[in-house]
């Protein structure tokens, strides 16, 4: 098994009214960017998954875009997927909690 | 006549929907948590107003997959009422039962206030008991209310006469106007604005009360057969929706 | 030596003898560092105020307990400035069941239901965030009411911008509202009611006051304690994250998580909603000992109050809180303001009731701590003790100061207000006009009686405030009787027969010119409002946001406000049942106009009595109750006219403020009035528009005798006043209704037309269409907002320079100590 991260865009149809993108689009030119052309707002998603390999991770996703992710009356969707790395993060608490369980002990 | 109130997490008109038909009805009216499957005790049932789930992703995305769902699909299927008020409505289409999408309003903004409507179609038990072309004072608060569906569909629900209510003055952007749909069979109806908050003249209006009226007439007026055991749709199954969706021009 | 460490059957006990002070947990700076570098002061401790903290420990705290000193000795949870003028307020009467010092205060009203309410103030995170500012001021407030066992059923909201030309000021208002629908229509309570007003002095620190409202059994009250030795203690809903701490530790810059952090805090009104239906649950099984909200200073503040309400100790296993994110810290999860969640004492033995009501709703429940007799708030990590400190210090021993009061008013002078009033730049320049005949004689240069009525029409804080209220679900729980709008809102209460009027009030320019009086006022007009709904006044809330307590003139607005108050809460019978202070509010360096906002709640017996504001028909009379008063000291106009506040707080007799009260309600209650509205913002002249308007019904008023000063006849903010629509058969006995409770009336005129027409024998001042005055009153709010309507990304249309500005403002604006940490390290201000 691997870590995968899904990243799912989900915008609305061509067709169906976008009234936050009509609205930033028209701050954008009264902000002076008169080249702005078109807004369209969206969601964007991270999924963070397990999964056997890439192709069972696609499968999984693609799943949960059709049923629950997205509406398919008014949304399209379309996602990439990476190979999550492992954060090697530092854990200075989880340290510090050994350091006090030692120091507590030599007491 | 038995009616239930679904109270999905969140849910926050429930009470209101059930004081609503106790006072209009003298009915009994049971909370229904949304993790039990089996309605098959109830005559209506009505998906209240609020925020299920936050209403987060999309408003009634959540909630539709909820077990209590597969009860309402029975009931839908068996020919029983199903009333989806606001969040309810959002459910109901969510769920496939109506056709369309509830979109955020076209102003972006939440909006509450008493709001006419016009009754364009009285041929469902929900509304026979108003007359066709008569305007009616019912309050809307919704943030995500603006009516969508494609074309097809629109002109198919309005030849249908399957429109039940539009507004006058339209408060969010609705597509032709609609405030509530009807499914094909007339037994499912969803609309955003509230009936259960105009049911008493100090409300500022009691035109909501004739829903619930129409509701008990036409339950009341049927032989008592309780069909039992009916073969439902499971509703885990997205395609179930989209066929839904297909029939009607999707 | 022995340290204190868990015993091995799970159970924690002291170690005998001696205790054993408290380590280090390692990354802290040591307790030798804090005194040294002073540290203590960037946690918001005085010099003073930390060797206090040492001498009562009889050693020198580690950094958890420096910082958890810091947050409690704050001004925000100590009210150290302020205590010693609270202390004065009538508290207590027949109908008060609960009093000051719990989340919430609670009256009767009469029948086996009670009334539980609070109102607070979000400023200054409504100024960073105007959404999440306000959203979490109004969760805040909800939970204050719910774990008084209380269901809410109302939200009022009071708010103050500075003048809506400003981009940045429209930006801040839009989202502040927005924030407040966000949070209260998710969770299903309407908010009913509230005011908006506008002025430059809250420019760069608008007030937002959130009000909330219950109904709970009057046997049936929970409160915030600890109490019953050994009974454990939960945190129940949202986990703790790092939201809201204190960024500006002294390492912040080498912090790791630094550029992850935000003093913002992000409500979720879906798990507001569902804690406050487990809690009502939960409450309903009688397990619950004590509970109460983490609101500000989160988990300390919680515990050292309830532990300190019940007179014993609390200890905590900081390692069993539930956290959102890694690697947290003792001194973190003490001070984090991560929000939705709560505190609660069980009864030992009946945990699993609340697991199942927890569940149920999905929510997360954890066992962290215990209740215990010896005093202490005693923390533990990993087995390990990271602090204890006296209870009693960290609460009730606080310190108070008396900090030093100004001898003399401050005046308002008038390179205040110069940045203000673009509309008469010319005349504001010129100085403070010293008659009353200057004031009136300058305003009638600038327009006619009629272009000044037009004028105040569309004044932000007097039009039409629907643009605000259809954001906000007021209907929900279907039991609005009279929704925003009017004097008062009334809602019925499920279980009772009666109802509940309730309304907030509060006029900066008034107490800015008089305090005393300006305090008095805003009690009398709260209680007005309810009076004219025909609702009795029971008791009332209060946010009280003041300057910098440090300015000697600061204080003397206070004391004397609060003394105001005092007097009129007396006199009208309307003690103080619970209330919030927020001191540092300022603007540009300018403290704000002082404003105590009011929030009363009174009793409807009948709720088929209750009158609305509208002229309801033609040919009905209409009368003014009340003293006759023509002078514009304190009014809008003259606000308006002069360019700053001007001249006094209007008159206000509190003797006949009370007979008006007591006869309108009579009135109300013997259906004589068909249409009740006092007089305030605008005077006479917006009182009666304002009802013309409200019922599209029109208004002759031919005066027979002439009258020497139009715009104060018409203008003036003379308090004590109520227009009333009286049918003519009812007008003898009204008449002698009035005469009986020696309160003056004069019959202005007559309803019907389609017009309002106002006039002397001398001159007509207006004659003017009600659909105009309608179309005036109406157009103005949406008007003026139309360039931001609807919620938008917060990094527009604000442009980069203004924000940046904005950051350097909250650096000197901060509220209390508490905050200046939140964005910078000014710690100067505190004394």
């Amino acid at each position: 098994m691997s870590n995968y991260v899904a990243k799912v865009q989900v915008q609305l149809k061509a067709s169906v009214f976008d009234p936050q993108g009509h609205a930033v689009e028209q701050a954008l030119h009264s902000l002076g960017h008169g080249g702005v052309r078109r807004v369209r707002m969206g969601k964007s998603m991270e999924v963070h998954l397990e999964a056997a390999d890439e192709q069972s991770a696609t499968a999984q996703v693609r799943q949960m875009c059709e049923t629950v992710l997205c509406n398919p009356v008014m949304e399209t969707f379309s996602f990439t997927l990476e190979i999550e790395k492992n954060g090697d993060e530092v854990d200075p608490v989880g340290q510090l909690a050994e350091i006090a369980q030692g120091r507590q002990n030599r007491t | 006549m038995k009616w239930a109130v679904v109270v999905f997490p969140g849910s926050n008109c429930d009470e209101d929907a059930v004081l609503a038909v106790t006072q209009v009805t003298g009915d009994s009216v049971d909370k229904v948590w949304y993790t039990q499957r089996d309605l098959s005790g109830y005559d209506a049932v009505i998906l209240p107003g609020g925020f299920s789930y936050g209403d987060y992703l999309r408003s009634g995305a959540i909630a539709r997959f909820s077990p209590v769902l597969a009860g309402v699909q029975e009931m839908a299927t068996a020919g029983k009422l199903v009333l989806g008020i606001c969040n309810g409505f959002q459910v109901l289409t969510e769920a496939g039962l109506l056709p369309g999408a509830l979109l955020r309003n076209d102003h972006l903004q939440f909006r509450c206030e008493m709001t006419p409507l016009e009754v364009m179609s009285n041929a469902s038990p929900f509304l026979a008991d108003y007359k066709i072309g008569e305007v009616i004072q019912v309050p809307i608060a919704h943030g995500e209310g603006r009516y969508y569906a494609d074309e097809q569909t629109l002109d198919q629900l309005v030849a249908s006469n399957r429109v039940g209510v539009r507004y006058l003055r339209n408060p969010n952007g609705s597509l032709r106007n609609i405030a509530g749909v009807l499914n094909e069979a007339g037994n499912v109806f969803g609309l955003m604005p509230h009936p259960e908050r105009a049911v008493a003249d100090w409300m500022g209006s009691s035109d909501g009360r004739r829903v619930f009226l129409s509701m008990k007439r036409f339950v009341e007026s049927q032989p008592v057969t309780r069909k039992g055991d009916e073969k439902v749709a499971s509703l885990g199954d997205r395609t179930q929706t989209v066929e839904v969706g297909q029939s009607h021009g999707n | 030596m022995a340290t204190e460490t868990r015993k091995e059957d799970g159970q924690w006990a002291p170690a005998p003898g001696q205790s054993s002070p408290p380590v280090t947990v390692p990354g802290d700076p040591t307790p030798q560092d804090i005194a040294q570098d002073k540290l203590y002061r960037q946690l918001g401790l005085t010099d003073a105020e930390y060797q206090r903290v040492a001498a009562e420990l009889g050693r020198l705290p580690n950094y958890v307990e420096a910082g958890i000193f810091g947050v409690l000795w704050s001004e925000h949870c100590s009210y150290k400035s302020s205590k010693p003028y609270l202390k004065h307020f009538p508290t207590t009467g027949p109908q008060v069941l609960q009093g000051p010092g719990e989340n919430a205060g609670i009256v009767d009203l009469g029948d086996g239901t009670a009334v539980a309410f609070k109102m607070e103030s979000h400023n200054h995170p409504s100024a960073i965030e105007p959404y999440q500012g306000a959203a979490t001021g109004v969760g805040g407030i909800l939970r204050d009411i719910f774990t008084m066992g209380a269901r809410p059923i109302a939200f009022l909201d009071s708010l103050r911008f500075g003048p809506l030309s400003e981009p940045h000021t429209r930006y801040l208002f839009a989202n502040v509202v927005a924030g407040i629908g966000g949070y209260g229509n998710c969770v299903g309570i309407p908010t009913v009611g509230g005011e908006a007003v506008f002025h430059s002095a809250y420019t760069a620190n608008p007030l937002v006051n959130a009000m909330c409202v219950g109904v709970l059994p009057a046997a049936g009250i929970v409160k915030g304690q600890a109490s019953g030795v050994g009974n454990p203690v939960f945190v129940i809903g949202a986990r703790t994250g790092r939201d809201g701490i204190h960024g500006a530790t002294f390492a912040s810059a080498e912090d790791p998580h630094a550029k992850e952090r935000s003093a913002v805090q992000v409500g979720d009104p879906f798990l507001g909603k569902l804690l406050m239906e487990a809690s009502l649950e939960l409450i309903a099984t009688g397990a619950v000992v004590g509970i109460q909200d983490m609101g500000a200073a989160g988990l300390t503040s919680s515990a050292a109050e309830m532990a300190s309400r019940a007179g014993g100790g609390i200890e905590m296993f900081l390692d069993r809180v539930p956290v959102r994110e890694t690697h947290m810290t003792p001194y973190e999860m003490m001070l984090s303001e991560s929000q939705e969640r709560m505190l609660v004492v069980l009864e030992r033995g009946k945990e699993d009731l609340a697991l199942t009501t927890l569940h149920k709703w999905g929510l997360e429940i954890a066992e962290i701590g215990r209740v215990t007799n010896d005093g202490q708030l005693r923390l533990w990590f990993h087995d390990t003790k990271v602090g204890e400190m006296p209870v009693r210090l960290l609460v009730d021993e606080a310190p108070v100061y008396n900090r030093p009061v100004q001898a003399s008013p401050p005046l308002w002078l008038p390179q205040t207000a110069q940045a203000e009033n673009a509309q008469f730049p010319a005349e504001s320049s010129e100085g403070v006009p010293e008659s009353e005949a200057a004031v009136e004689q300058r305003a009638l240069t600038l327009a006619s009686p009629e272009q000044w009525l037009l004028r105040l029409l569309a004044d932000p804080s007097i039009a039409d405030k629907s643009w605000v209220f259809r954001q906000y679900d007021t209907t929900v729980r279907a039991s609005t009787l009279v929704g925003p709008g009017g004097d008062a809102a009334v809602v019925k209460v499920s279980g009772s027969r009666k109802g509940v009027a309730l309304c907030t009030d509060g006029n900066g320019r008034y107490v800015a010119l008089n305090p005393r009086r300006g305090g008095a006022i805003a009690v009398a007009e709260a209680a007005r409002n309810l009076s004219c709904v025909g609702a009795k006044p029971l008791a009332l809330t209060d946010c009280l946001n003041f300057g910098n307590p440090e300015n000697p003139g600061v204080m003397y607005q206070f004391a004397e406000a609060t003394a105001g108050m005092t007097e009129a809460c007396q006199i009208l019978n309307t003690p103080v049942v619970s209330g919030n202070v927020s001191f540092y509010n300022q603007s540009y360096g300018q403290d704000i106009l002082p404003t105590p906002v009011v929030g009363m709640v009174g009793v409807v017996d009948s709720l088929d009595k209750v009158v609305g504001g509208a002229f309801t028909c033609q040919g009905a009379v209409v009368v003014v109750f009340g003293p006759q008063d023509t002078s514009l000291r304190g009014s809008l106009l003259a606000n308006e006219a002069v360019g700053f506040p001007w001249g006094d707080a209007p008159a206000l007799r509190l003797e006949m403020e009370a007979s008006v009260q007591s006869l309108v309600r009579a009135l109300v209650d013997r259906r004589l009035v068909q249409a009740v509205h006092d007089v305030s913002e605008g005077g006479l002249a917006v009182t009666l528009a304002e009802m013309c308007i409200a019922g599209g019904v029109g208004l002759t008023v031919a005066l027979s005798e002439p009258v020497s000063s139009p715009l104060g006849w018409l203008y003036s903010e003379g308090q004590s006043r109520v227009v009333a629509q009286v049918s003519r058969e009812d007008l003898e006995v009204v008449e002698q209704l009035a005469v009986a409770a020696d309160v003056p009336m004069i019959v202005l005129g007559e309803t019907g037309t389609p017009d309002m027409t106002m006039g002397d024998p001398a001159e007509v001042w207006w004659h003017l269409p009600v659909a105009q005055l309608q179309q005036v009153y109406r157009e103005a709010l949406p008007k003026a907002m139309a360039t931001v309507d609807g919620p938008l990304p917060a990094e527009f249309p604000v442009r980069q320079s203004d924000r940046g500005e904005r950051q350097d403002l909250l650096r000197v604006s901060d509220e209390d100590g508490r905050r200046d940490l939140k964005t910078g390290k000014n710690q100067g201000v505190r004394s």
